[in-house]
């Protein structure tokens, strides 16, 4: 087996690509380190001069709205230039191959590439084939990982709930499509929580999934009892009629969080949602606005994750 | 020109013979005498055996020349001791009509190096709906009909297709694969594609597809060879079929013998194979299938693929690896790993396929001169450079591997030599 890519020599990160196989302290020197942003995020100055002089480009071979901009002022508040490429309209289209599109960026003196691709693995292609002082941060590649997303989940985790040994969590819906899923799977499973369940019809859960440590519930209220923490995973729409799920209804009265389900819960859980949300699909409104909801929260820890991570990264070389 | 070898050790498992001696060879065949020889052979220290059978190497002609070409592909056979290969269908155009069946096989006569038995489309275009002009393509010289990679899905089309093919009394080869299961997969369905977030394609995709073929060939008496066997269920239901007297035979490609879907590690496109490297327990299965003869013969499976085709993201790049010159060594990897004797081990890739395929193949007086003599000894470090085929992806780059051709005889001619 190959070493594990996105890390360097000496066992720092180098490349973010995914959660799994990152050792646990460096998952909590990021954590941190987001820690430490939080304030930045809050001052009058929202600025700190760590990455100035520094080139960050957002990759986004897929649309993305949240996780771009949340990468994108990450990276101005730690000073770099950015700049954003919407390469599903561009060269791509064009017929240019991934490699040659990154390395034609390459040339113009990247730094960090922020990359979201709707293949699996793609950024550890593009992580084998830039410069050594090219850092690559997975920001979703397919079904695989979403490596921040993940971290900003842990982050808020921590935030509300503290202590990960003694956690109960359930992650409900479309597991078999979420990279958000695998990524903060393999974080809570590092990080030492005891419990991780996963809710969802058989037709949404990948096949073996328990391999990855968590336990299989198809029943929503037994699912939901006594956790710690709810995480909704978006349903997307071409996967609510067909031959995964018969109706979008069915789905929100089997699987969708009401506060009626989420009542066997314990009574100080929250519930997360990595966006954008389908309400009256997979949550109700009552739900995502209500006292339990930390989805907002969520957005803007992803800011301080962010920043973090890609100071980590470039500090390593 | 005759030939006179000399001091090497010579396995010919259709007769189980091993041992040293020497071996004549005049007028394109092995001889008993031969007078004075042209040249004579020192095969110290070598294996002398019949040339290697390969079932399934893809020459990438027509329609793929910037892929490889006849040449460089006829090239990295010899090199790797291959004497007789068959090419599946899936050109571009398809093996579909006589006319380039029998450019093909002028083409590759024209070389005059490496036996090339083309086998025919068994549909139109490969599309399943429409049944090729079988007989005329035989013809032309087609030895049996597939679908290549394109499973049919249409199981009305196939049942026709099988008994047609049976009138005629011509071989269909065909993998099993579901068409419907296997949509959009690009690796088995299990541990890692669940860990990697990749499509997946399920054991029971070969296992019911199979299923289907088995009774289709019992009912329509068609002479099935089953290709690609890649998972411990699809083993299984051949050797019952087996048991049960139905004529049928298989193959695995020999990756499979030596991979799982662990090789994958982080999303190596050279992994990208069709079908998909399964689990140790399916792999495992597959090495015994082969050893207990429920699994007839090992194909290199060779598909050159560019740079451009592999530096894709997993799931798009596009699969196959190049093998025709990693036949041998793997072959014997596979024979030490199993500790059989080198007749038994080589069986798997000379007399074995040449049976399937209706060839004869041994080292008695009068039978054709195709022979490979080889290094069991020596190492291959499979790289890039090291390969002669157009194809440079393996998963085996990096490996050390032993078994390296020496000598390549085909009719009588000598075509390699390093």
């Amino acid at each position: 087996m190959q070493r594990n890519p996105q890390l360097n020599a000496n066992g720092e990160l180098q490349h973010l690509l995914s959660i799994e196989g990152l050792p646990r302290e460096v998952l909590l020197q990021i954590l941190d380190t987001a820690e430490s942003f939080a304030g930045v995020t809050e001052r009058e100055v929202k600025k700190v001069p760590i990455l100035r002089g520094k080139s960050v480009f957002n990759l986004f071979f897929e649309a993305s709205t949240r996780t771009r901009t949340t990468f994108e002022i990450a990276a101005k508040r730690l000073s770099a230039d950015v700049i954003n490429l919407n390469i599903a309209v561009s060269s791509q289209s064009k017929g240019e191959s991934l490699l040659d599109t990154v390395a034609n960026l390459s040339a113009m003196q990247a730094d960090i590439f922020v990359v979201r691709h709707g293949s699996s693995g793609a950024p550890y292609l593009i992580a084998r084939h830039v410069k050594p002082h090219e850092h690559v941060i997975n920001a979703g590649d397919g079904r695989h990982a979403h490596p921040t997303q993940g971290l900003l989940d842990l982050y808020t985790i921590r935030h509300y709930k503290k202590d990960f040994r003694a956690l109960r969590v359930a992650i409900v819906g479309d597991v078999l499509h979420s990279r958000v899923a695998r990524s903060l799977i393999h974080g809570l499973t590092t990080l030492g929580a005891p419990e991780v369940r996963v809710i969802g019809p058989q037709t949404l859960l990948p096949s073996g999934v328990e391999s990855l440590g968590v336990r299989v519930h198809h029943d929503m209220r037994a699912g939901l009892k006594d956790c710690d923490v709810v995480v909704m995973l978006r349903l997307q729409s071409e996967r609510m009629n067909g031959a995964l799920l018969p109706s979008a209804q069915e789905f929100f009265k089997q699987y969708g969080l009401t506060l009626d389900k989420l009542s066997g819960a314990k009574p100080d859980a929250i519930v997360m949602h990595p966006g954008p949300m389908n309400r009256g699909v997979e949550i109700d409104s009552s739900v995502a606005d209500g006292p339990h909801s930390v989805i907002l929260p969520q957005v803007t820890f992803g800011i301080a994750v962010r920043m973090a991570v890609m100071s980590i990264v470039a500090g390593n070389r | 020109m005759k030939l006179h070898i000399k001091n090497g050790r010579i396995v010919d498992p259709a007769s189980g013979k091993d041992g040293t001696g020497e071996l004549l060879i005049a007028d394109g065949v092995i001889a008993k005498e031969i007078g004075k020889a042209d040249r004579v052979i020192d095969a110290k220290g070598l294996v002398v055996a019949p040339g290697f059978i390969d079932l399934a190497a893809r020459l990438r002609e027509p329609g793929f020349e910037y892929r490889a070409t006849l040449e460089s592909e006829i090239e990295a056979a010899l090199a790797g001791g291959v004497t007789s290969l068959a090419c599946p269908p899936d050109t571009d155009p398809p093996l579909d009509e006589p006319g380039l069946v029998d450019m093909l096989c002028r083409r590759a006569l024209a070389l005059s190096r490496a036996r090339v038995y083309p086998v025919g489309a068994l549909t139109m275009k490969l599309a399943g709906e429409r049944l090729t002009e079988m007989a005329e393509l035989a013809e032309a010289g087609c030895v049996a009909f597939s679908q290549a990679n394109s499973p049919l899905a249409d199981t009305q089309v196939l049942w026709r297709a099988l008994q047609y093919a049976a009138t005629f009394g011509f071989p269909v080869w065909l993998r099993a694969e579901d068409a419907w299961l296997g949509r959009g997969g690009v690796a088995h369905e299990g541990e890692v594609a669940t860990r990697l977030g990749l499509p997946g394609i399920p054991a029971f995709a070969e296992t019911i597809a199979l299923a289907t073929l088995l009774e289709l060939a019992r009912a329509t008496r068609a002479r099935l060879h089953v290709c690609r066997l890649s998972s411990a269920g699809g083993v299984e239901l051949v050797r019952a079929a087996k048991r049960e007297g139905l004529p049928v035979t298989c193959d695995v490609a020999v990756h499979h013998l030596h991979l799982s879907e662990r090789d994958i590690g982080y999303f190596d496109s050279n992994c990208r194979l069709e079908p998909p490297l399964r689990s140790e327990r399916d792999r495992d299965a597959l090495a015994l299938g082969l050893e207990d003869g429920t699994i007839d013969c090992a194909c290199s499976d060779h598909t050159p693929v560019d740079d451009d085709g592999k530096h894709l993201p997993f799931a798009e790049a596009e699969p196959g690896a190049t093998g025709l010159e990693l036949l041998l060594p793997l072959t014997l990897k596979w024979g030490e790993s199993r500790k059989l004797g080198i007749a038994k081990t080589l069986a798997r890739i000379t007399s074995d396929p040449a049976r399937v395929l209706g060839v004869p193949s041994g080292l008695a007086p009068g039978a054709p001169a195709d022979i490979a003599i080889f290094d069991p000894a020596a190492t291959l470090r499979v790289s890039a450079e090291a390969l002669k085929s157009q194809g440079k992806h393996t998963p085996f780059a990096g490996y050390e591997l032993q078994g390296r051709v020496r000598y390549t005889l085909v009719g009588g001619h000598l075509v390699y030599e390093a």
